[in-house]
This record gives structure tokens, sequence and C-alpha cells, in this order.
């Protein structure tokens, strides 16, 4: 049964890490290399002690699918280690290709993503640095953790006649938030969910070149190309709904177009995307009746936000006369707060917070609180948050084993136990920061 | 008074109110007016002295070179010296007998405070064999005749002891041959010091004789010596040769080991401190633990975003294989990022000595990680943009 909190009372579901593994051997390590200590001179070599690490993982975010299939393990060339090939694949890779069937057995394991899903529901969703491995070892493969069980679980057990619940991923940076996201992304996918993935709200709040006055609401401003973009996303991942569901109103766009009532979504997306200008209008309508129609039953809506702190944070865009901008006057914005309060029911929000795109807020802050600010804290209020935590060892052995299959480390210490403790250390067990550090190797 | 006043002055200076001479460490000539007695301060006399000074020097004029010093007055140094010393322990009401060179400079400084940077420019008192430096004393009498019979190879202390070190190897030679033709011969026992010893460097030997060698001249003289110390000798001959020898003491028994202490749970720990630049750390490393490291109550990978910072902080326990086994806290503060890095591994290095054997002490040692880093940031200099870098170059 799905719990659902009152009041905002914290869990902590961060885990214990334990790093005392009995890892002994001799590995160099790449601070030779860096020269990282002037005195670290010749001295070392007379102990005959030399250590190179290589640490070749690339790490994305913390988060792999999981590879279900043994089909990936045809593509991706390998295999190093022909002894032990069973244990490590049993570590690292699960063959459960379906969200829905994952459970506590693959905690840890990748499992694969197809590239069919990949493209329809993901068309913009997953982080930069995961497309570029998922590019490079020609697979996408998650990895099933906790965090992402838990909201499976609670997902599974959504009551679509309450009203919508928020589920809030929050954690130190680099720990996989997106990609936990993405992970229930993919499930609700599976589900025939009707997904609406915001994948990066800062990218709303800065950086924005063209800032068009919005012809519905003058004091609002629109923001043409990222609505359009975003439009045409929505439309690769969710295609088969827009010819479902029909618009329950009339919108008049301008003096020669207009979408009748009882036309198919599909429409207004197609409005969008072919009239730049009124992109932002159309995201807005869509938005609107996807809220007032999910709680019909026709289908389930999942809205996924990535750094939803951007809604309530501070922006960089500013107007001609070098005014800034808060985010209530960006029209998109305004109509994605809408969207994640929970007045409409049949399906469920999940959102992350992030730091590493937000805009004025402290390295080191990662609470809801800090992230999101009072108003923000006070608009999201009844939520389920749920932490992303570091590796545990077991995920940690995990991942390097994916790494090593995929043949990403090419350092001769990478496979050793004292290398596996360097980058262990080195990284202390945080996914992105793991991910960095194997890039080099 | 005017031309004489002006070495009246620097004369005059000298006498301090001391009852000793207090001689400033600069050029020695303005004291060549040696052998008057400081007691006797009466002007006539300073005014004679003042004269004879202007003599003096107008004679050695073209003398450009260092001057040579009689035995005699060197002789006379150490007693005006002494007697300053006494003195000195009178005003400062300490007892004469015990007044060590310490308590002379500690004395010094509190009636004389300088701020000069520059610590060979302050004022200082020390004993003529520091100040004058070792030269040998004029080698020849009033007829002009050299004392020794080597003087005029020019080197003759060098010479001279050659010479009689290679006579004591003949003696020494001798007699072994006697005991051999006598079948009374003992094997050499091999006296191994218990601390190893190596022989005088050139510029001790330099030092010693008081005069400059050559490489060859050196290289002769280690011959001559190895070769004597491999006969078997007598007690006399072995003293002589000890002269030449130097222990060498091993460095890394200096290293001060850090006590373990144990806190309430019975965890031995143990506590040390680490400089890099103008950054301080305190660490505590816990003996049984997990690998976490905490810096001001932050997760190290937090406090250090950057790889090389991190890197540095893992190169201890790296270099002694004990990567997960210890816990750390430690509190940081001063310098930049990466000086606090290389702060805390140097405090990390140390504290680790404590759970670790001697052998290993002495690799770390060897590797650099319980060394701290002396440089500091260097000081702007007028005429220059920065420490090195000079302002452009503008030919016109």
């Amino acid at each position: 049964m799905r719990e659902r909190s009152g009041t905002p009372n914290f869990r902590e579901v961060g885990r214990e890490r334990n790093y005392g593994r009995q890892f002994e051997s001799t590995s160099c390590s790449l601070e030779t290399l860096r020269g990282s200590s002037a005195l670290y001179s010749a001295g070392t070599m007379l102990k005959g002690m030399t250590r190179l690490i290589s640490r070749a993982h690339k790490l994305d975010r913390g988060r792999f699918l999981h590879t279900g299939t043994q089909t990936p393990q045809t593509i991706a060339a390998h295999l190093d280690n022909p002894a032990p090939v069973e244990s490590p694949r049993a570590i690292s890779r699960t063959s459960e290709s379906d969200p829905a069937k994952h459970g506590e057995q693959q905690e840890g394991q990748h499992y694969n993503i197809p590239h069919q899903d990949l493209k329809t529901v993901f068309p913009h969703g997953l982080p930069p640095r995961f497309v570029m491995q998922v590019k490079t070892f020609n697979e996408a493969c998650l990895m099933v953790r906790k965090p992402a069980l838990e909201l499976l679980h609670y997902l599974k057990n959504t009551n679509f006649a309450h009203p919508a619940v928020r589920y809030i991923l929050y954690g130190e940076k680099g720990t996989g938030k997106t990609l936990s996201l993405c992970h229930v992304v993919h499930f609700c996918a599976k589900q025939d969910w009707l997904i609406l993935h915001v994948p990066d709200a800062h990218r709303w709040v800065k950086n924005c070149r063209d800032l068009l006055q919005s012809t519905y609401n003058k004091q609002r401003l629109d923001q043409p190309l990222e609505a359009s973009t975003w439009l045409k996303n929505f439309r690769t991942s969710n295609e088969r709904f827009l010819s479902q569901i029909k618009v329950q109103e009339k919108y008049v766009w301008n003096k020669r177009e207009s979408t009748e009532k009882g036309s198919p979504l599909g429409d207004v997306v197609e409005q969008g995307i072919t009239r730049v200008r009124n992109a932002t209008d159309a995201v807005g309508i869509v938005l609107k009746e996807l809220r007032r129609q999910s709680s019909c039953g026709i289908f389930h809506l999942l809205v996924a936000v990535d750094g939803v702190n951007a809604l309530w944070g501070r922006t960089t865009l500013k107007r001609e006369d070098k005014s800034p901008i808060a985010p209530e006057e960006l029209a998109f914005i305004y109509n994605l707060r809408k969207m994640v309060k929970n007045d409409w029911n049949g399906g469920a929000i999940v959102l992350t917070l992030s730091q590493t795109g937000s805009l004025f807020k402290p390295r080191t802050a990662y609470m809801p609180q800090e992230l999101l600010g009072e108003e923000g804290f006070n608009a999201l209020d009844p939520f389920i948050p749920i932490l992303v935590s570091n590796y545990n060892p077991k995920e940690f052995q995990s991942c390097i084993q994916y790494y090593l299959e995929n043949n990403w480390l090419q350092h001769e210490k990478a496979h050793t136990e004292g290398g596996m403790k360097e980058l262990l250390f080195l990284s202390n067990a945080n996914p992105g920061q793991l991910e960095r550090l194997c890039a080099y190797l | 008074m005017a031309a004489p006043c002006v070495f009246c002055g620097p004369a005059i200076a000298s006498r301090f109110f001391l009852g000793g001479r207090v001689t400033l460490a600069q050029g020695q000539g303005i004291w060549k007016p040696a052998a008057a007695e400081l007691q006797a301060g009466t002007r006539s006399q300073i005014l004679r002295l003042k004269h004879l000074t202007v003599v003096k020097t107008k004679k050695n004029v073209a003398a450009s070179r260092p001057e040579k010093y009689t035995v005699d007055f060197i002789k006379k140094q150490i007693e005006e010296f002494n007697i300053g010393k006494r003195h000195l322990a009178n005003m400062m009401g300490e007892d004469p007998e015990t007044f060590t060179q310490e308590d002379i400079d500690r004395a010094i400084v509190y009636l004389f405070p300088s701020g000069l940077f520059e610590k060979q420019a302050r004022p200082s008192m020390k004993h003529p064999d520091y100040i004058f430096p070792k030269q040998s004393a004029i080698q020849w009498g009033e007829d002009g005749r050299p004392f020794h019979f080597l003087f005029y190879t020019g080197k003759q202390s060098y010479y001279s002891l050659m010479h009689e070190a290679y006579g004591k190897f003949l003696d020494a030679e001798k007699r072994q041959n006697q005991l051999q033709a006598k079948d009374l011969q003992m094997e050499k026992t091999k006296t191994k010091d218990p601390i190893v010893s190596r022989w005088l460097i050139k510029e001790e030997l330099e030092g010693m004789l008081a005069e400059k060698l050559s490489d060859r001249d050196y290289t002769r003289f280690i011959q001559l010596v190895e070769r004597f110390s491999t006969l078997q000798c007598g007690a006399a001959e072995e003293e002589f040769l000890r002269r030449f020898r130097r222990s060498v003491t091993i460095q890394s028994k200096k290293q001060l080991t850090e006590r373990l202490q144990y806190d309430e749970q019975g965890r031995a720990f143990s506590t040390s401190e680490g400089k890099r630049k103008s950054a301080k750390a305190e660490v505590v490393v816990y003996e049984h633990g997990n690998g976490k490291i905490k810096v001001n109550g932050v997760d190290h990978l937090l406090y250090f975003p950057v790889t090389q910072d991190r890197e540095q902080l893992m190169f201890p326990f790296h270099f002694l294989d004990r990567l997960g086994k210890h816990d750390v806290n430690c509190t940081v503060s001063g310098g930049g990022r990466s000086a606090q890095a290389g702060a805390i591994r140097l405090a990390t290095a140390r504290a680790l000595c404590s759970f670790v054997t001697e052998d290993e002490v002495e690799w770390m040692r060897q590797a650099g990680l319980l060394t701290t880093d002396p440089r500091v940031r260097e000081r702007k200099k007028p005429g220059q943009e920065g420490a090195r870098r000079k302002f452009t170059w503008k030919k016109r």
C-alpha cells in the first residue's frame, strides 16, 4: 500500500557505506603519473612499489540501465577475463529487461534498455554523459538501485483515485538522481502511461536567447525555441496518445488559425511545432488538457521533472532594460508549476532536485529545503522524499565489472583489488565521480 | 678634530659601556689598533690611538691580501672576550663562572634589540675563534725565516700531515712484517663501529688544515689513510685515524613517532599536525575503520572536489597499503585548496607512523611523506612586478 505522508517527515534512506574490504595488492596510482607531489622522489622506487592504477572507468552518473538480455554481450566486444565469466556477469548484469519485474534480486545489477525504447521513451531524457556512454558501448544499461526500486513499488501501488503523489529524489551531487528518474520513466512507459518528461528545468531559466512577450498574457514571456523542441520530443515519446486525447475547448491561435473543440491533442502539438511563436502557449494548453483529463481514467499521467528547484529559484535572464526576470514571468515555468501541484489525480509526479544546473545555490546544498527555498518547499509541501546516496560496495563492484566487461578500463591494474580500492577511495563511491575518473583510464 | 673624529667615531662606538668588547661582525680593519687596554679610557690615549690608526691604515693602503693575524693577536682577543664575558655576566646579574654562549646571546639581544632582518647583521658577541676566519697564523718570525720546514711547498699543513701519516704507515708496515716473520701475526680484527662512520669530506679536511686543497690532494690523502686502516696497527695509530672519521647518523632514528592514544570505546587513535605553505592541519587517525575521511566535518569528496587533492590524501594510505583500514577526522585552516591537501597529507603520514613498523617509517621518509615542504611564497621585490617577473623591458 502506498503510504502518503501528510507532513514532510524525512526518512533517511541512506545506506551505510562499508569500505572495509580486504583488498590487498600493490597497484600503481595515477598520482605518480600526475606528479602530484614535488617531494615524491625516486625514493618510492627504492621500495620497489610502483603504483599505477588503471582507472579506465567511464562511469555515468551512477545509474545504469539494467542489462536484461544476454545479447548485449555479443554487441560489446570482450572478454579479457575468460575464466570467471559467470560470476562477474552475475554481479553486474541481469536479464530482466522490463522494469516492472525488477525486484530485490536485481539490486546492483545492470539491465539493458532496447534501442527501440531508447528512441521512443528517451528522446531527450537522458543526461548527456550517459548518452555518450550509450553511444560508446552501443548499449544502454542502467543499474537497478534501491531508490528506484522503492519508487517503482510505490508507483505500482498507486491509487489513481487519490490526488497525485509527489516524490522527490534528492541527494548529493552525482549520486544518480537523474538516472533513477529515467528508470522510473522507462517503467511507466512500459506500463503505458503518458510521460510528461521535462529533462532539465534549469535549461529553461538560463541561456535563453529569444524571449517573446506572450500572446496569451501580456505580462509573461515566451520561449519559442525551447518550447518547440520540447513539443517535438513530447510527440516522439507519446505518439499513440496524441490521437486518443481530445481537447475540450476551442483555442484560437491567431486570426486565421484555431483548434476546434474535440480535435485530437496532436493538432495542438503540431500547431506548436509549426508555428514557433505559439509554441509556449501550445505547451501550456497541452499541460492544461492533460491535467484535466487524467482524472477521467483514459490514461495515467506521469509528470517527471528534473531539476525542479529551477521552478522556484532565480533566473539569469534579463529583459532588454536589464531588469531580472522572476521565474513566474516565464509562461512555461508558470504552467509547469501548476502541473506539479497535486490537485489532479490519475497519475504521479516524480521530481528531482539538482544542484548541478542550479543558479545561485552553493555547491554543497543538496537538501530540499536548501535547494527549493521557502517558496518552493511550501508549494511542494506534502511530498515523499527519497534519498539517493552513493554506491554501496556491491553496487560499486557491479559498476566496475560492467566497465571491465565493456573494456572501458584499459589500465592494467584496473581489475586488481588494489586498483579497485584506490578507485573507491578517490571517488568515495560517488557514481558521478567514478565515471569521471574512469574516463581517464 | 674633524678628520680624526671620522676615525674616532667608530673607534669610540666600539668602546661601549660594557666592560667587554662587543665585536661587530664587520671588517676587522678598524679593530686593528688592537692592543689598547679598555679600562684606559683617557682622551689623550684615545687620541693617540686614533693617530696610530691613521698611521697604520695609511701604511697598509697598498695591501689587498686578507689580513693575517698573529697568534698573539688572537690570544689577546680571546682574553678580552673572556673578560667581557665576565663583565656581561655581572651586568645581567648572573654567575660569571657559568655564563654560557647562549646566555651571552640572550643578553646581547636584550641589551641591543635590533630590528634588522639579516641575522648576521645584528650585534653579537662570540668567541674570537668563530669571528676570525680560521687562517694560519703568520708563519715566519721577525727575521723572515719561516717556522715550518715545509713552508715553501705552499700547503704546509697538508704536506706535513701526509708526511706524518706516511711515516706512521711505514712503521706499522715494518712492524707487521716483523710479526709475520715471527709468525705471530694476528688476524686483523675489524672493529666495526656500531655507528657507521665515514672519512672526512674535502671541505672538512680543508677546515681542519686551514688550507685550500685540490681534489687530487684529497684523493691522495684518502688513499693513504685507507691503506693505513687496512693494516693492523696499535692503539696510537687507531687514535690517529679516528681523527679523520666522522660518524653517520641514521636519519630516520630522529623521526619522532607519535604515541598511540585510546578513546572511550577502546579504539586506538593518534593525532598529529602538518603544515604546508600557510595551511595548518590537525589529523586524528583511528585504527580500525572504513576508510572514511572527514575534513572539517564534511566528507572529503565534498571538501575537495578536485581529484588531485584527493589523490594527495590517498597517498600515505596507498603507500602503506592501508587504504580502507583507517578512519580519519581532520581540521584544516588557512592556505588554498592545494596547500590544505598537502598539509593533511603530511599530518596523516605522521599519524600513521605510530601504527606502522620502523622500516615502513623509513620508507615513508624516503618517499618524502614525512618532510614538511619548505616552499613558501616568495616575496615580491621592489623594481619588479612579482617575485621573479620583471617589468616589461622597453627599448626606449
